[in-house]
């Protein structure tokens, strides 16, 4: 993976219709998604999952148990990739860490105050550090929406640069917009821009504890963002819709989203994941329904 | 991705999702829709019907001669006298019940029109079919109303309306057409184009299922001179006509010293103006379904685009982008956005238009696709480098192909939009709104769209300026034609 090369705060960003992003996203979930593309993008979503607990009753042991999901998805079904990552709060990386050696699922962790993002940037450092310290692969931080929404740009840019500069080359830094805050899609891609020029090699929408989190729309800008810095520098930028998206069928809405506004180079889970907890269940059991034929109760997969 | 020039492929390609084609019920033959029965044509004639996807056959459409189109007006003319005396607001109710029943059976419209004229079946399915039901719901409603609509003036219906619609969007012309002229009490011989006549005589059967008076609506098959025979014939009280601008002259000559009255709705070359501070990747989606949306065969497409220089090369390239995205092939596939050429006549005269732009020196762009055997198709095409004298820039195409302009001030861009014989649309892209109100009334066309293009609504008059015709089709102006005071 080459290291993301960092630049000033963009002038100004293209404004948005929000209108015509919608019009554009009901034309994604109108694709019809059949048989092979239908099981091959089923695998690629579970591919592409960072599995997540972020709640305050995180135990040890419900960590384990995920990580083991997170590797082993579903034994019966043969041939099931597992997910990308899994996302916990620093004090858990250590465990998860250790739960997934040698499994090849990295450890994302959340850092700088979140989900709020409300506290001084000493703090967000010393949060990032901790994780980076515990073995953290990947760091999902919060931008500090506030300040955003104050107008003070340099200080969001600086931040993530902060951040960005401390995960070095041992980690991959996914920065969280938290757009449900933003209030507008110019907004939405306003922050992309900065962030993607403070060297975010991924940008997410949600934190995934406020509503709405992930929308197509949303996703829509920010992937429009991505496209436009690829077009214009040659360089990627993953994304990440978390939170919301529940169902394998809106989940292959995404990709079609993705390959039709990226293209297929984005579609695998160096560029795009998935932040969602129940997600997995839905895709497994849309799995399992192709291969058998019936669909079965949800009391036949695992909940972890 | 553009930057790489690689070409999409194998990664994740879209299975095939066809829709059934056996919705369709299509019978092997159909007679003309006379006086509420089928019968055969006088001369025992038929002409077959093909879908341009595959070149198959299928069904033998009867031609009318002279002879058949009389017999059609005199029954229209027999109908009048009770229809146009049928209380408004039982008019009224037929046409809901039309509206209804279109909705019903809007699955097996959806595929006849996607078979029989080779577009994209998400476009029969999700546009033409909802519009034409919306177009009766709509008319319906203002059959028992008209004393309001137009106040102490009492309306009476015309008479006879001889129609004769396009091969674009065939079911949904026919409600366009059909349903102002039912709802203000007059009858109608209608007259499908040759290529498409399927879905107006599924309509005919549709119209005998609901019990529609025999002889208020009439559906006589065939090519020009069928036409020619309508419009000359002296039992037509009004003609309304859509297509192209040069058979129009024809019947503007043809008419001249009777008292039928027209409303014509002929061709286009509708400008599409983008500006710096639009939103430019929604103006984008607007451009490609401005000139894209249904193969091009529509007469307000957006065929001339006018991008601000300082943002042409960005605008470019991202069209590029998106239209590589865009599936050509096989319309009953659900995931295809572009379809096939609805005839190879058709065909050919976009590939002379293509060759043209080539020769006089624009510069030329199609994505690679893999086009099928048989059927007539042309990919989503881009000319830039384009100039105002370029034949490209100033005849109808009628087909998938965009001609890219420049431009630097405001009045530039307006005069040269407005410099052609046409003015039917227009399209402005901008973020600022007292350029859209300057803009709107300075372009000469009868539709400008701001911010988004090819928007219908029944409830919006449509129709143009200049050679693009005049009268207007939807709304409350849609009714005026067919009343007199």
């Amino acid at each position: 993976m080459t290291q993301r090369k960092i630049s000033g705060i963009p002038a100004t960003s293209p404004r948005i219709d929000q209108v015509g992003v919608e019009e554009r996203c009901a034309r994604f979930t109108s694709r019809s998604i059949k048989s092979t593309t239908k099981m091959q993008g089923l695998h690629m979503v579970l591919s592409m999952i960072d599995l997540t607990t972020l709640e305050g009753a995180d135990t040890e042991g419900k960590i384990r148990q995920m990580c083991y999901k997170a590797s082993h998805p579903h034994e019966s079904i043969k041939g099931l990739p597992a997910t990308a990552a899994v996302c916990v709060y620093p004090t858990m990386v250590g465990v998860a860490k250790k739960a997934l050696q040698g499994t090849g699922v990295n450890v994302a962790s959340v850092s700088t105050a979140f989900p709020s993002g409300q506290g001084p940037t000493e703090v967000k450092l010393a949060d990032t550090k901790l994780a980076l310290d515990f073995g953290a692969d990947e760091i999902d931080m919060v931008i500090s929406r506030g300040r955003f929404l104050q107008g003070e740009e340099q200080f969001v840019y600086d931040e993530i640069a902060m951040i960005k500069e401390l995960c070095g080359k041992k980690a991959r830094l996914k920065v969280i917009l938290e757009t449900g805050e933003l209030g507008t899609l110019d907004r939405v891609r306003r922050a992309s821009d900065i962030a993607i020029a403070a060297g975010a090699d991924f940008i997410k929408t949600s934190t995934g504890k406020i509503s709405p989190a992930a929308t197509m729309p949303v996703t829509l800008v920010m992937l429009e963002a991505i496209r436009d810095h690829y077009f214009s520098t040659g360089e990627m930028v993953g994304m990440k819709p978390a939170g919301g998206i529940s169902s394998a069928k809106s989940a292959l809405h995404y990709l079609v989203m993705v390959k039709e506004t990226l293209g297929e180079e984005w579609l695998n889970k160096d560029w795009f994941r998935f932040g969602a907890s129940r997600l997995a269940n839905d895709v497994i059991m849309q799995i399992a329904k192709q291969t058998t034929g019936n669909y079965q109760s949800g009391d036949y997969f695992s909940k972890d | 991705m553009a930057g790489k020039e690689k070409k999409e492929s194998g990664l994740w390609e879209y299975s095939p999702a066809p829709e059934s084609a056996s919705i369709g019920k299509i019978a092997p033959k159909y007679g003309l829709f006379i006086d509420g029965k089928f019968i055969a044509p006088a001369k025992g004639r038929y002409f077959p019907s093909i879908n341009p996807a595959t070149e198959a056959k299928l069904s033998m459409i009867a031609e009318a001669d002279a002879a058949d189109v009389d017999k059609a007006v005199k029954a229209a003319r027999k109908a009048f006298g009770s229809w146009s005396r049928l209380s408004a607001s039982e008019r009224g109710k037929y046409l809901y019940r039309i509206a209804r029943m279109i909705q019903e059976r809007a699955r097996e419209f959806a595929v006849i029109e996607t078979l029989d004229g080779g577009k994209p079946i998400r476009e029969s399915r999700d546009i033409d079919i909802p519009l034409a039901a919306a177009h009766f719901f709509y008319y319906a409603g203002w059959a028992d109303k008209l004393e309001y609509a137009f106040p102490n003036r009492k309306p009476k219906p015309i008479g006879v309306a001889g129609q004769i619609i396009p091969w674009n969007f065939p079911l949904l012309m026919a409600a366009w057409k059909i349903a102002p002229a039912l709802a203000a009490g007059n009858t109608v011989v209608l007259k499908p184009a040759e290529t498409t006549s399927l879905t107006a005589l599924k309509l005919a059967e549709l119209f005998s299922d609901c019990g529609l008076p025999p002889g208020v609506v009439n559906i006589v098959t065939g090519a020009g001179a069928t036409g020619a025979a309508l419009v000359n014939h002296k039992g037509i009280d009004k003609i309304a006509f859509t297509g192209s601008t040069d058979v129009g002259k024809i019947i503007q000559k043809a008419i001249a010293g009777t008292t039928k009255k027209s409303t014509l709705e002929l061709g286009g070359k509708a400008a599409n103006i983008i500006f710096e501070d639009a939103t430019i990747d929604q103006a984008v989606e607007g451009i490609v379904n401005g000139i894209y949306f249904n193969q091009g065969h529509v007469c307000c497409a957006g065929s001339r685009l006018f991008v601000q220089e300082s943002i042409h090369e960005e605008v470019v390239r991202k069209l590029k982008h998106r239209i590589k995205s865009l599936r050509v092939g096989d319309p009953m596939d659900k995931n295809t956005d572009v379809g096939a050429i609805n005839s190879k006549a058709q065909l050919e005269t976009i590939q002379k238009y293509v060759r043209l732009g080539k020769e006089e020196g624009a510069e030329i762009f199609q994505p690679s696709c893999n086009l099928p055997d048989k059927g007539f198709w042309c990919p989503p095409t881009l000319f830039t480098n384009v100039s105002q004298s370029h034949t490209i820039a100033r005849e109808e195409i009628f087909g998938p192909v965009l001609a890219i302009q420049t431009f630097r001030t405001e009045a530039e861009v307006i005069a040269k939009a407005n410099n052609t014989p046409f003015g039917l649309s227009a399209g402005v892209w901008t973020d600022k709104g007292s350029k859209i109100f300057n803009l709107t009334s300075k372009l000469r066309a009868g539709v400008v769209w701001a911010n988004t293009y090819n928007k219908f609504d029944p409830v919006s008059p449509f129709g143009g300026y200049k050679e693009s015709g005049f009268g207007r089709e939807g709304g409350l102006h849609g009714i005026l034609p067919y009343v007199q005071f």
